[in-house]
């Protein structure tokens, strides 16, 4: 449906149709979904009553898989084939995978993602993931008996433009129509908030199984604005359990060399690492090919052990505050987000450097590992139109520079890291030699001042220019950053507007009409008839935009010339005439015609409200 | 209230360099909850594309007046003496002396401690130059020479980031 209803900010325009939103936090060791249910955020369980899905994904011979607790029960004997913390490859080449070797896959490096080969062939992290979110939502459609109007999805802040971009394919793959990408710590932040009604600055440590995050939150009268953002996003708990697996094994002299000793031992040290976390002695036990690994520890060791990794926490908290410019007695208190923040020395040391700029609350109360999921439920609720007020809006930022490459390798940034988004910006740049009739043009991101030390995200040419004198020709280069904090660049010699536009999508092999095919063949549509499912999805839609437009036209026909009147009420009739029969095709493609033929009317209406608002505003403030 | 008006007026805002951030702060916040895309998020795509123009165009009014030497540039170009740095080069004798102390200093300074006297050194000169500058904007009216002060205190704040940086290497 793409016509503008205008009504109260926030408040559903049919009253009597509540759309089921939910979030969901996809993780490295575990995912959740949850919704919003009667005004309270909750996680929705799966059939044993547990809300933790684990990250888990096996291929068995032919078309079987298994996702979760059943996978993960097989994760030792079957690593090869057992993807676990697949979010660790989001996006990623096999270079940038520091810790490959002591993982028990086989790697195939390929453009624009790392795949792993299994008995079902190459998967991609973004398939793995697809998996666990097709997993979720039929959870959801389940605990609903009713299909989904979208999903929220989280991801880490520091997540760069092609990782997000893999999280929203392996969503789109998972049929779920993406609302919004918010990022963990912010959902956080929004389930403290509103729990807590404060308002102030706050900071959010969050620390998962593969990534650290940490960003600093502005609230206020419901706006959650975020004021900075940094951390790590190849550091997390399972840093903490690859350190110690690796100690026990020096310590005992053995090694593991197999997958299947790789994935045991992986297993084991997590197992022991939160054992330490309410005993000050464990034991590491693992059965390797060789016989059993036993290594005694105590919590003293392994703190001393990973030490390092927390310091590297601390470094990037230090670096969030000193970017944020905020006066740090301003500072309220620190959401500890992420399972791994269980550990007894991750919460002394944030209170030790929080103690150290003064009264600072340290809060755990909500579960760290539900938080994030119940925050992206409060913010899907929102963006579905459910939420009474309409007051809570969310002002993120990008969490990395980005620019383009100028001569000599160098890095010409044109957004700014911590900048607000949805934001657009624009710079020249000029031809280098004389008659150069086409630019390259290569994106890049990353804080760095070499290309080489960037991430690249896309390249494309700007053809055409006509032939002029090195340093005349005008090139402007505009980059867009949405809401979802995904990026689009475009590039035109204004003297003789030649054009050219990308929007940055990393290219691992999945083309559309293989996402097209993979959705007909499993993800999606795994339950009901499709075809009456979309007849009657078709039906309900034609009678919603019906609805939506008499209204407009009620409320704002004056707008309008008698002809553009006459032409749209043509393409009512006719999607009121089609939605009667049974043809779904026919009934989308009348109700597509009258979106189109009344988006300049709703563009109208929208810049109306909207200057009406404001006015309200300044009128108010005098 | 139009989409292509200055920044002053769609923040209801003075014209003028003086500013009080906290208002800016909250017009801002305001502005932006009347016109983010997730306002409108269940209404199509046609009011998700001019809300985000909207949005967009706040965050850059925003951007631009909260940084004062963005806002300073704003101000000169509205008053006819665009800043131009690239074409205007020349700083006067005493400026450049300074700047060279300073870079020698940095290049000196050996720990945490000494980059931090720096950084509190330059900052106060930054606070001087820009209470000239205001004085400039608002109270003489002379944009040609607030123009030049700009250019001055751009080089100033490519330092303070070099501070930045080295403060940031020194700590890992």
């Amino acid at each position: 449906m793409s016509l503008l209803q205008i009504s109260e900010p926030g408040q559903a325009p049919d009253p009597h149709q509540r759309r089921i939103a939910v979030g969901i936090d996809l993780g490295t060791t575990h995912s959740l979904v949850a919704a919003v249910r009667h005004g309270v955020p909750e996680c929705l369980p799966d059939l044993q009553g547990r809300v933790l899905l684990p990250s888990v994904v096996r291929y068995l011979d032919g078309q079987r898989r298994q996702i979760g607790y059943e996978a993960r029960a097989h994760q030792a004997e079957d690593a090869a084939h057992t993807i676990v913390s697949a979010k660790r490859f989001m996006g990623r080449r096999l270079a940038d995978l520091k810790s490959a070797a002591q993982l028990p896959y086989d790697f195939v490096d390929q453009p624009g993602m790392v795949a792993v080969r299994t008995r079902q062939g190459l998967k991609t992290a973004v398939e793995v993931s697809a998996e666990i979110l097709a997993t979720l939502r039929q959870r959801a459609e389940d605990s609903f008996d009713d299909e989904l109007f979208g999903a929220v999805v989280t991801v880490p802040a520091y997540f760069d433009d092609a990782q997000r971009q893999a999280t929203k394919d392996a969503a789109q793959l998972a049929g779920l129509e993406v609302l919004r990408l918010i990022n963990e710590p912010t959902a956080a932040a929004l389930a403290y908030g509103l729990d807590h009604g404060s308002e102030g600055l706050y900071a959010v440590y969050d620390l998962g199984g593969g990534t650290f995050d940490v960003s600093l939150l502005r609230l206020s009268k419901g706006v959650f604005e975020v004021v900075a953002t940094g951390g790590d996003a190849a550091l997390g708990g399972d840093d903490f359990d690859h350190l110690l697996a690796a100690w026990a094994l020096q310590q005992s002299g053995r090694q593991a060399v197999s997958p299947q000793d790789k994935g045991a031992l992986q297993m084991a040290a997590r197992r022991t690492r939160e054992a330490l976390t309410d005993h000050a002695q464990a034991t590491l036990h693992c059965p390797l090919d060789d016989g059993d690994l036993r290594v005694d520890v105590s919590r003293e060791q392994l703190e001393t052990l990973t030490r390092p990794l927390l310091d590297r926490t601390l470094t990037a908290l230090r670096k969030v505050l000193r970017d944020a410019k905020v006066p740090r007695d301003e500072m309220l208190g620190v959401v500890m987000v992420g399972g791994a923040t269980r550990m007894p020395a991750v919460r002394r040391a944030v209170a030790e450097f929080f103690g150290e700029q003064g009264t600072v609350r340290v809060l755990t109360d909500v579960n760290p590992d539900e938080v994030v999921a119940l925050g992206a439920a409060i913010q899907a609720n929102a963006l579905a139109g459910n939420a009474k007020d309409g007051q809570m809006l969310l002002l993120d930022v990008i969490p990395l520079s980005l620019g383009i490459e100028t001569m000599g390798g160098l890095v010409e940034r044109i957004v700014e890291r911590n900048t607000t988004i949805p934001v657009a910006k624009a710079q020249e740049f000029t031809t280098y030699q004389d008659g150069q009739t086409a630019m390259a043009i290569h994106v890049v991101q990353g804080e760095r001042e070499l290309v080489a030390d960037c991430r690249s995200l896309a390249r494309f040419e700007l053809r055409g220019i006509p032939p002029m004198a090195a340093g005349v020709a005008r090139i402007r280069v505009s980059f867009q950053v949405d809401a979802d904090g995904l990026l689009s660049v475009s590039a035109v010699e204004t003297g003789s507007g030649v054009q050219a536009h990308v929007v940055v999508k990393p290219s691992y092999g999945l083309g559309d009409d293989q996402v097209t095919q993979m959705l007909r063949e499993g993800f999606a549509h795994a339950h009901g008839d499709m075809r009456l499912r979309a007849l009657r999805e078709a039906k309900v839609d034609a009678d919603r935009l019906l609805l939506a437009t008499r209204s407009a036209l009620q409320a704002d026909g004056e707008l309008l010339s008698d002809d553009d009147r006459h032409a749209i009420d043509a393409l009512m009739e006719r999607l009121q005439t089609l939605a009667a029969g049974e043809d779904h095709d026919a009934i989308n493609a009348a109700a597509e015609a009258l979106a189109k033929g009344t988006e300049e009317f709703a563009a109208a209406r929208m810049n109306r409200g909207i200057r009406q608002a404001l006015a309200g505003r300044s009128i108010d403030d005098v | 209230m139009n989409i292509d008006d200055d920044d002053f007026t769609l923040f209801a805002l003075p014209e003028r360099f003086a500013l009080d951030a906290q208002q800016l702060d909250r017009r801002w916040r305001e502005l932006q909850a009347e016109v983010h895309p997730d306002r409108f998020a269940a209404q199509g795509a046609a009011a998700q594309r001019i809300a985000m123009q909207w949005s967009v165009r706040v965050n850059q009014a925003y951007q631009r007046l909260k940084d004062p030497l963005k806002r300073a540039a704003y101000l000169c170009e509205r008053r006819g003496a665009p800043i131009e740095a690239e074409r205007n080069t020349a700083m006067p004798r005493e400026f450049l002396l300074q700047q060279m102390a300073w870079r020698e200093a940095l290049d000196e300074a050996s720990d945490g401690a000494s980059v931090q006297a720096l950084v509190n050194q330059v900052a106060e000169h930054e606070q001087g130059l820009l209470q000239r500058l205001r004085a400039l904007l608002d109270e003489q009216g002379d944009a040609a020479a607030a123009a030049a002060q700009v250019r001055a205190l751009m080089f100033v704040a490519r330092f303070r980031n070099d501070l930045d940086d080295r403060l940031e290497s020194l700590e890992q």
